[in-house]
């Protein structure tokens, strides 16, 4: 299987504090790598290393070959990134937003791109609105579609159904599994919903305190911890890790 | 340099500017009332004061060449301040975007907003105070250029801050011009200043655009070596706000406020 990212010894040191600490894994093509842990634990500090936002104190990110710190600028056309806490322009409509975003990424045929993504992602009713007038489930869809615009090989998703009804939950899932699919994307996703870790992952990494505590896939971890579900198992851990601590 | 990315960051400010109504009247409203006050203030001099007697405008040139320098600064740090406010900061950063690209983007649109401001503003000063800027003639073009960059260069270096230090620098991007009028000397020739403040001041390009336009208002000569100073001392400091610029984002990516200003 191909790797498209690489992560080796990656570590994070704000003034003393230790962030990340040596952590390393990989993301395959055509595969979502889920990341769990509390609050804090490095999810975060690791995904703003990966898309080059912060500079790793040692270690590296290779993504397709190449280590994003030399080449940031070029690795970006192929990587986007969504999180419930950074939002677009509310005063933009969603269309102008596409519109702004397709041009910093170089998108050819934007127009043509919009269409695509409003069908797929429902936006057609709400394009033209502004897009702080929008419910949270349209406005995680208008990210989604942002994020989704210059057709990434890598994406990172940080908590992409935070706040969402089930209905708008289940639809984003069932569309992040379909396009992951479809594009053979590798995505990494960071989420405290354990069913929705379970129902699209491969591969969990689970993080706290800045490490890697375990990995491996969601049935297997239950299995070797002797757990009913994924829940249990990340609480186990963490429960376990804080005490050591 | 990418310009289709160029114009993109362009158009994100676009949109957000024709799109408002209020928005416009904002950018419009206050040069106006600054041009109309120091219109009277003007008048008022020149009919009682020694220094600017018969010579119409000279403090209401002055006011709109100062308020030009104040709105192209003002506006730099708004186009950055915006992304701040709207949570945007992170979905730029993350955007394949040199920082080449994003200061030439900034550089273009506050260009556009600042002339938005104070083209309706000078256009009012003939009918009512009967004076046209126009009158320092083809020196205009370069005294507006050389405020245009200082304006600029002093925008990124309060970026910068913004950059490093996040939303708590927002206050320094408010009062950053405030603190150098008075060095300035817009409204009155250099020898007021003490002797410790005249040799600071002559380190800024605003004490030789300021002089200029006065020997050409009150004294109507045309001095290019004003003019020369204020382009050689704009060099220097825009290269040290674009270095610093560079710097900024290099130490924020260390110290994670791209991410911290971001959320």
């Amino acid at each position: 299987m191909q790797k498209s990212v690489i992560v080796e010894n990656l570590s994070k040191s704000y003034f003393k504090k230790e962030a990340v600490r040596e952590i390393s894994f990989a993301i395959n093509e055509n595969e979502i790598l889920g990341l769990l842990g509390p609050n804090g634990c490095g999810k975060t500090t690791t995904i703003a290393m990966m898309l080059g936002l912060l500079k790793p104190s040692s270690g590296r990110v290779v993504i397709h070959g190449l280590d994003i710190e030399k080449n940031r600028i070029s690795l970006l056309h192929k990587m986007n990134f969504i999180s419930p806490y950074i939002e677009l322009p509310k005063k933009l409509s969603v269309k102008e937003n596409l519109i702004v975003y397709g041009k910093l990424y170089g998108v050819k045929f934007i127009s043509e791109r919009i269409e695509y993504l409003s069908k797929k992602l429902r936006l057609e009713e709400f394009i033209n609105k502004k897009t702080g007038e929008l419910s949270s489930g349209q406005k995680n869809r208008v990210s989604l579609a942002k994020a989704l615009i210059n057709e990434p090989t890598i994406l990172f998703l940080d908590e992409p159904t935070a706040s969402l009804d089930p209905e708008t939950g289940d639809f984003v899932r069932s569309f992040i599994e379909k396009i992951s699919k479809e594009k053979k994307m590798s995505i990494l996703l960071a989420s405290h919903n354990m069913d929705e870790v379970k129902r699209l992952c491969k591969n969990v990494l689970m993080m706290n305190n800045g490490v890697i505590i375990d990995k491996g896939t969601p049935d297997d971890l239950i299995k070797k911890h002797g757990k009913r579900n994924l829940e249990e198992v990340f609480l186990k851990l963490n429960r376990n890790n804080n005490e050591l601590k | 340099m990418s310009l289709n990315r160029i114009i993109g960051l362009f158009l994100r400010h676009f949109f957000l500017i024709k799109s408002s109504l209020p928005r416009i009247l904002d950018l419009i409203y206050w040069p106006t009332i600054q041009i109309i006050l120091w219109g009277f203030i003007s008048k008022f001099f020149t009919t009682y004061s020694d220094y600017y007697n018969n010579t119409v405008g000279v403090i209401l040139t002055c006011a709109i060449l100062y308020d030009f320098l104040f709105r192209s600064s003002i506006s730099f740090n708004m186009l950055f301040l915006e992304e701040i406010w709207s949570r945007n900061f992170t979905n730029l950063f993350i955007a394949p975007m040199r920082i080449s690209e994003i200061i030439t983007a900034l550089v273009g649109t506050a260009l556009i907003r600042t002339l938005i401001g104070l083209v309706p503003a000078i256009l009012i000063t003939s009918p009512l105070f009967g004076i046209s800027i126009l009158n320092l003639g083809i020196p205009l073009f370069f005294l507006f250029l050389s405020l245009y960059i200082f304006g600029i260069t002093l925008g990124l270096f309060v970026s910068s801050g913004l950059l490093r230090y996040g939303p708590a620098f927002e206050n320094i991007a408010w009062s950053s011009l405030f603190l150098l009028a008075p060095l300035g000397c817009i409204y009155y020739p250099i020898e007021i200043l003490p002797d410790f403040f005249q040799n600071v001041a002559k380190g800024l390009p605003l004490v030789y655009i300021f002089e200029e336009a006065r020997s050409i208002l009150v004294n109507q000569v045309v001095n290019y070596t004003n003019i020369k100073n204020a382009f050689i001392l704009n060099g220097i400091y825009l290269f040290i706000g674009i270095a610093l610029f560079y710097y900024s984002f290099s130490q924020a990516r260390k110290k994670g406020s791209l991410i911290n200003i971001g959320e």
